[in-house]
C-alpha cells in the first residue's frame, strides 16, 4: 500500500479519521489527568496540528474560504452583480473572438492525421500567367504530372471548387460543389456516412456519372432519405447517381465554406494548360518533412513545367511559366479565403476586446480597492484575533477567483451566442460563411486562463494591500482619516491613468475604422451605383451558334431596353466592383505593360453614367469585321501615352489562348472609374465593343438602369426574357447592395470597434468618477475645513478638477504614444486616411477630455456643496 | 527538571523502538518513553500525535481499536514489517552517528 494511496484513503474517510483522532486524544487527556498531569494546550489546535501530517488541511481551508466568500458576496449583491456582469461581458467578448480565430485559423481539418497534409503550390504564386479559379493553385496537366511521380507523398489528391446547378429550369438552384480526384477521400481518410465514397472507378471519361452529397445537403435538400440505386440528382443538366453521403463533420478543405456536392474529375481529352483551377495536396510519407518534400518538388519542377508548357502566350509569359518552382506547404488547417480576408481584422478585434477587458479589470481592481478600504476594520479585527496574514490574503484571492470563475462560466455561454452572431454578420447572400464553432479544449483553456489572468489583475493588488494593513492603526483611524495617505491612492491613480490611455487607443482605433468605412461608402466610384440592377443571364439551352452569340445578346439587350421604366441597359463581360478581373499585356509604341480589358455594349457608358472625356463612343459601325477599336481610361492614357493625345493611337495586345494578338485603335477616353474593388487604385483599363469580343460565351452580365424599385425591375425583366426565351436561366441582384456586401469586413470593423471604443471610454469615465469620488470622500474633512475657513465652491471645484486633470493628461499622453505605435498594425485595414490621422487623434482626445471632465465635474460639484459642519462632524 | 524539546525525527525513532516489544496506545507510548528515560523525556500530546500520524502515513505502524487497562476505548499501534525495517535502519545510522560524535568528543 503506497503512501499516496493511504493519503487518498484518509481524504475519503476524513470525517471518521477525525472523529477517531479526537476520541483518542480525549482518552489521552483523561489518562494524563488521572495520573496527575495537567491538561495542556488547546485541544482543537493540537488536533489540527496532528491532522496536518496527512497534508489535506488546505482543502478544509479552501472550503472554508469558499463558503465565506459566498457569504460575503451574497451580502453585497450590488457589488457582486456589477463585477460578474463586467467579467461576463469582458470574458465573453474575448472568448467569442477567440472561438472564431480558433475555427478559422487554429483548428485542424476534420480528417485523419491532418498534420501530415501538405499542399503543393508554386513559390510566389502563379503571377499573371493564365486564368485563376478560387483556391486554384495548379493546372490539371501539372496535377497529372505530380500524380505520376510523387516520392515525398504516400498519397496525393487534387480538388477544385465550383458552383454547380442542381435541378431543371426555373426550379434549379446553385450549390457549392467540389471536384475531386479519385484518391481524394481515401487519402484524407474520410469515410462515407452513408453509401460509399468516390473512388478510382468514378474518375473516367467526361461526363462524370457519380456524385456524393454532404451531410447538411443530404439533410436539407434531400430530406435525409436513404441512399439507394435510384437516388439521382440532375447536376449541371446531367443525371448523376448519388453514391454516398460524407460525414457530418466534413465540410471540405476550405475553412469557412461548406460544400454541398462532390463530383469526380472527369478525364477530358483536352485539358487546358493555362487554367489554374486545382489545389493539389498530399500526405507526407513517414520520415519526410516539409523542407525535404519542397526540395524534392523543386528538383522535379523543371521537368514538370517542360512537360506541361503553355501555348499561345507571349514569349515572356512562356518563359516565366518554365521557371515556376513547386514547393510543399502545411495544409493541416486547410485553405481559406475567409482566413485571408479576415486574418488581420480578427487579430485586431482580439486585441481590442483584450484591451476592453483590461479596462474593465482596472475598474474592478479599483472597486476591490475601495471595498478593501471599507473592510479595513474587518481585517484589522481578524488580524488582531490571530488570523494569519497569508490566510487573509488567500481568503481575498479566493473571493476574486470565485468571481472570475463565475464570470468565465457565464462568459463562455455568452461567447457561444456572440460568435454565432458574428459569423452570421460576416455572411452575405453569395458568400454564406459556415464555420463549425463549438467549444473545444482550446476555447476552454483560453477562457480558463483569461479568467485566471483577470483574477490576478483585479484581485492580487487589492488583496496584498488589504492583508498588509496594520491592525493597530486601522482600528485607531477606523475610516476617520484626516487626510488619507498619498500612497494609498497611488495604485488607484495608476489604474485610472492606464484606463484613460488604453481607452484613448481604442477610441482612436474606433474613429479610424468608422471614418475609413465612411470614406469607402462615400468614395467616388466614377460611375453610377444607385438604381442599377445586375442580371446574369445564361442561354446555353438556347443553342445559339457561336457566330450569332453577339447578335443574340444584342437582341436580348434591345428587349430589356424596350421595357417601360428601364432608362438604359448595357451588357458587359466584366461587372465592375464585384471582384472579377480580366487583363492582358499591352504595347503602345515603345511602352509595354498590362491593362484590364472589358467588352461592353455602346450603351454601357451612358447606363453607368460615365462621361466621355475625348473622342467617341462605340456605335453600330463597330462590328465584328470592322477595325478593332477601344476606349481607354485616364490612367491608361497617362501610363502608356504620357501627355500625348491618345485618340487615333494604336495598341497591340499580347496573345492569349482564344485571344490572338490584336491591334486596336484608341477612339475615346473616359475618366478613371473603380475597377474590381472600392478599395483598390484604378488600373489602366481598356473597353472594347462587345461585337468585337473575341471569345463569345453563351452567357452575359447585364446592367439595367431604372428609377423603379429594383424588385419591380427584376420582375419585368424576368417576364420579358421569359416570354421569348423560357429556356434562359437568369439571376438578378441589386448592384449597390452587392458592392456593400463587398464591404462587410469594413462595416463589421467599424461597428465592433466603434462599440468597443465607446464602451472603453464609458468604462474609463466610470473609473475616473469612482476614483475622484473616492478621493473626495477620503478628503472630506479637509474640504470641510477649507470651506469653513472661507474657501468658495469655485476653489473646491478647481482643486478637485486639478486632480482629475492631472490624471487625464497623464493618461492622454501615454495613450497618444500607444495609439501612434498601435496604429501601424491597423494601417492595412484603413482606407483614405493614415493611422496617425491628426483629425482623428484630436477628435478622440477631445471626446475623452469631455467625458473625463463630465465624470469628474459631478463629484467635484457635490464636494463644493458640502456642508462644512456636517463634513467635520461626520465620522 | 527542565523540559527537553526533542527533534521530531528522534521522537519517531523512540516511538518505533517502544513499539517493537508489542502494540501500545498513545498514552502508554508517552508513559513508556517517560519511564524508560528515567523521567527525563516527557512526550507532549502536541508532539506525539502529529508524529503518530506521520508514522501511520508512512505505513510503519497500523492501528486498531481496543480497550485500555482502564477500560477506555483507545487505539493501539502495532509495528509493521516496514516499520521494523525502518527502525533497524534508523538505529544503525543512529549508532554510527553516535559513535562518530563520541569519537570526536573523546579525542578532540
Amino acid at each position: 500500500m503506497s503512501e499516496l494511496f493511504r493519503r487518498l484513503r484518509y481524504l475519503l474517510n476524513r470525517r471518521r479519521f477525525d472523529r477517531e483522532l479526537a476520541s483518542e486524544m480525549e482518552a489521552h487527556r483523561e489518562m494524563a489527568a488521572r495520573d496527575g498531569g495537567k491538561p495542556f494546550g488547546n485541544a482543537l489546535r493540537l488536533r489540527e496540528e496532528a491532522r496536518d501530517a496527512w497534508g489535506w488541511t488546505w482543502i478544509d481551508c479552501l472550503f472554508q474560504d469558499l463558503r465565506y466568500a459566498c457569504r460575503v458576496l451574497r451580502k453585497s449583491p450590488g457589488f457582486t452583480f456589477v463585477v460578474i456582469l463586467s467579467l461576463t461581458l469582458g470574458i465573453g467578448a474575448n472568448t467569442a473572438i477567440f472561438q472564431i480565430l480558433n475555427a478559422v485559423r487554429l483548428r485542424n481539418l476534420p480528417v485523419s492525421s491532418p498534420r501530415q497534409l501538405a499542399e503543393v503550390k508554386i513559390v510566389g504564386g502563379n503571377g499573371a500567367v493564365g486564368l485563376h479559379d478560387e483556391y486554384g493553385e495548379l493546372t490539371r496537366p501539372i496535377w497529372e504530372e505530380i500524380r505520376r511521380d510523387h516520392p515525398a507523398f504516400s498519397a496525393v489528391f487534387a480538388w477544385s471548387a465550383q458552383l454547380v446547378l442542381v435541378g431543371e429550369g426555373s426550379a434549379s438552384q446553385l450549390a457549392k460543389g467540389i471536384l475531386v480526384s479519385d484518391d481524394f477521400f481515401h487519402a484524407l481518410g474520410v469515410n462515407a456516412w452513408r453509401g460509399r465514397v468516390l473512388n478510382s472507378g468514378d474518375e473516367h471519361a467526361c461526363p462524370e456519372s457519380a456524385a456524393m452529397v454532404s451531410y447538411p445537403y443530404w439533410q436539407s435538400k434531400m430530406g435525409g432519405r436513404e441512399i439507394g440505386a435510384r437516388t439521382k440528382l440532375l447536376i449541371n443538366g446531367k443525371l448523376k447517381q448519388i453514391v454516398g453521403v460524407t460525414p457530418r463533420s466534413f465540410f471540405g478543405l476550405a475553412v469557412g465554406e461548406r460544400f454541398g456536392i462532390a463530383l469526380p474529375f472527369c478525364r477530358s481529352t483536352e485539358l487546358r494548360r493555362d487554367v489554374f483551377d486545382v489545389s493539389v495536396m498530399g500526405r507526407l510519407r513517414p520520415g519526410w518533412s516539409l523542407p525535404a518534400a519542397s526540395a524534392q518538388l523543386s528538383a522535379q519542377s523543371p521537368g514538370i513545367m517542360a512537360a506541361t508548357k503553355i501555348k499561345g502566350y507571349s514569349a515572356r509569359s512562356i518563359e516565366s511559366y518554365g521557371k515556376f518552382r513547386l514547393s510543399a506547404y502545411s495544409a493541416s488547417t486547410g485553405v481559406s479565403d475567409l482566413r485571408r480576408a479576415y486574418d488581420s481584422s480578427l487579430w485586431l478585434l482580439f486585441a481590442i476586446t483584450g484591451l476592453v477587458l483590461l479596462i474593465a479589470c482596472a475598474n474592478l481592481a479599483n472597486l476591490m480597492l475601495a471595498r478593501a478600504g471599507v473592510r479595513e476594520r474587518e481585517f484589522a479585527v481578524r488580524l488582531a484575533l490571530g488570523a494569519a496574514r497569508n490566510r487573509l490574503l488567500r481568503q481575498l484571492l479566493v473571493e476574486s477567483c470565485l468571481l472570475a470563475a463565475i464570470g468565465a462560466a457565464l462568459g463562455l455561454g455568452l461567447a457561444e451566442l456572440l460568435s454565432r452572431v458574428l459569423v452570421v454578420s460576416l455572411s452575405t447572400e453569395d458568400n454564406p460563411v459556415a464555420l463549425p464553432m463549438g467549444t473545444d479544449w482550446r476555447v476552454l483553456l483560453f477562457a480558463a486562463s483569461i479568467a485566471a489572468l483577470t483574477c490576478i489583475v483585479f484581485g492580487v493588488a487589492p488583496a496584498i494591500r488589504a492583508s498588509g494593513a496594520d491592525p493597530v492603526t486601522s482600528m485607531k483611524s477606523g475610516g476617520r482619516g484626516m487626510t488619507a495617505s498619498r500612497e494609498r491612492f497611488s495604485l488607484q491613480r495608476a489604474m485610472v491613468v492606464i484606463q484613460i490611455s488604453v481607452s484613448l487607443v481604442l477610441l482612436v482605433g474606433a474613429l479610424l475604422f468608422v471614418r475609413s468605412f465612411h470614406n469607402l461608402m462615400t468614395e467616388n466610384l466614377g460611375m453610377r451605383a444607385q438604381s442599377i440592377v445586375l442580371g446574369r443571364i445564361a442561354f446555353q439551352k438556347s443553342n445559339v451558334p457561336p457566330g450569332h452569340i453577339a447578335q443574340f445578346k444584342r437582341e436580348l439587350l434591345d428587349d430589356v431596353r424596350a421595357i417601360p421604366g428601364v432608362r438604359n441597359a448595357a451588357i458587359t463581360t466584366n461587372v465592375p466592383l464585384l471582384g472579377g478581373t480580366e487583363s492582358d499585356g499591352v504595347t503602345v509604341g515603345r511602352v509595354e505593360g498590362s491593362s484590364m480589358f472589358t467588352w461592353v455594349s455602346p450603351s454601357y457608358f451612358q447606363t453607368m453614367g460615365i462621361p466621355l472625356l475625348a473622342g467617341r463612343n462605340f456605335n453600330e459601325n463597330d462590328t465584328g469585321t470592322s477595325r478593332r477599336v477601344v476606349v481607354v481610361n485616364q490612367t491608361f492614357a497617362h501610363r502608356f501615352l504620357n501627355g500625348v493625345n491618345p485618340i487615333g493611337r494604336t495598341l497591340r495586345t499580347s496573345p492569349m489562348p482564344n485571344y490572338p494578338s490584336t491591334v486596336c485603335e484608341i477612339v475615346g477616353v473616359i475618366p478613371d472609374t473603380k475597377y474590381n474593388s472600392v478599395r483598390g487604385a484604378t488600373p489602366p483599363m481598356a473597353f472594347g465593343p462587345d461585337s468585337q469580343f473575341p471569345s463569345q460565351h453563351p452567357w452575359t452580365a447585364m446592367l439595367i438602369h431604372s428609377d423603379l424599385p429594383p424588385t419591380i425591375v427584376i420582375d419585368s425583366v424576368k417576364d420579358r426574357i421569359g416570354q421569348k426565351h423560357p429556356e434562359i436561366l437568369s439571376r438578378y441582384q441589386i448592384f449597390e447592395a452587392k458592392i456593400q456586401d463587398g464591404l462587410v469586413r469594413e462595416r463589421l470593423m467599424a461597428m465592433l470597434s466603434g462599440f468597443f471604443g465607446l464602451l472603453a471610454a464609458l468604462l474609463a469615465a466610470v473609473g475616473l468618477y469612482g476614483v475622484i469620488g473616492y478621493i473626495i470622500t477620503r478628503r472630506r474633512n479637509e474640504i470641510g475645513i477649507r470651506l469653513a475657513l472661507g474657501a468658495n465652491s469655485g476653489q473646491v471645484i478647481g482643486m478637485v478638477m486639478r486632480e482629475a486633470g492631472a490624471l487625464l493628461i497623464a493618461g492622454l499622453l501615454i495613450g497618444l504614444a500607444l495609439s501612434l505605435a498601435a496604429g501601424r498594425g491597423a494601417s492595412s485595414l484603413l482606407f483614405g486616411l493614415k493611422s496617425y490621422d491628426p483629425f482623428t487623434l484630436a477628435l478622440a482626445i477631445g471626446l475623452l477630455v469631455a467625458i473625463g471632465a463630465l465624470s469628474s465635474l459631478l463629484p467635484a460639484f457635490r464636494a463644493s456643496k458640502l456642508d462644512p459642519m456636517a463634513a467635520l462632524r461626520c465620522d | 527538571m527542565p523540559k527537553l524539546q526533542m527533534p521530531s525525527g528522534a521522537l519517531m525513532l523512540l516511538v518505533l523502538r517502544v513499539l517493537r516489544s508489542g502494540p501500545l496506545h498513545g498514552y502508554a507510548i508517552a508513559q513508556r518513553i517517560h519511564v524508560l528515560s528515567s523521567e527525563i523525556l516527557r512526550v507532549e500530546e502536541g508532539a506525539l500525535y502529529p508524529a503518530l500520524q506521520k508514522i501511520l502515513l508512512k505505513g510503519w505502524v497500523t492501528s486498531e481499536w481496543g480497550l485500555s487497562e482502564t477500560n477506555r476505548r483507545v487505539r493501539f499501534y502495532r509495528l509493521t514489517s516496514a516499520g521494523r525495517k525502518q527502525l533497524e535502519a534508523e538505529l544503525s545510522s543512529y549508532e554510527r552517528i553516535h559513535k562518530a560524535i563520541q569519537a570526536v568528543l573523546r579525542t578532540a
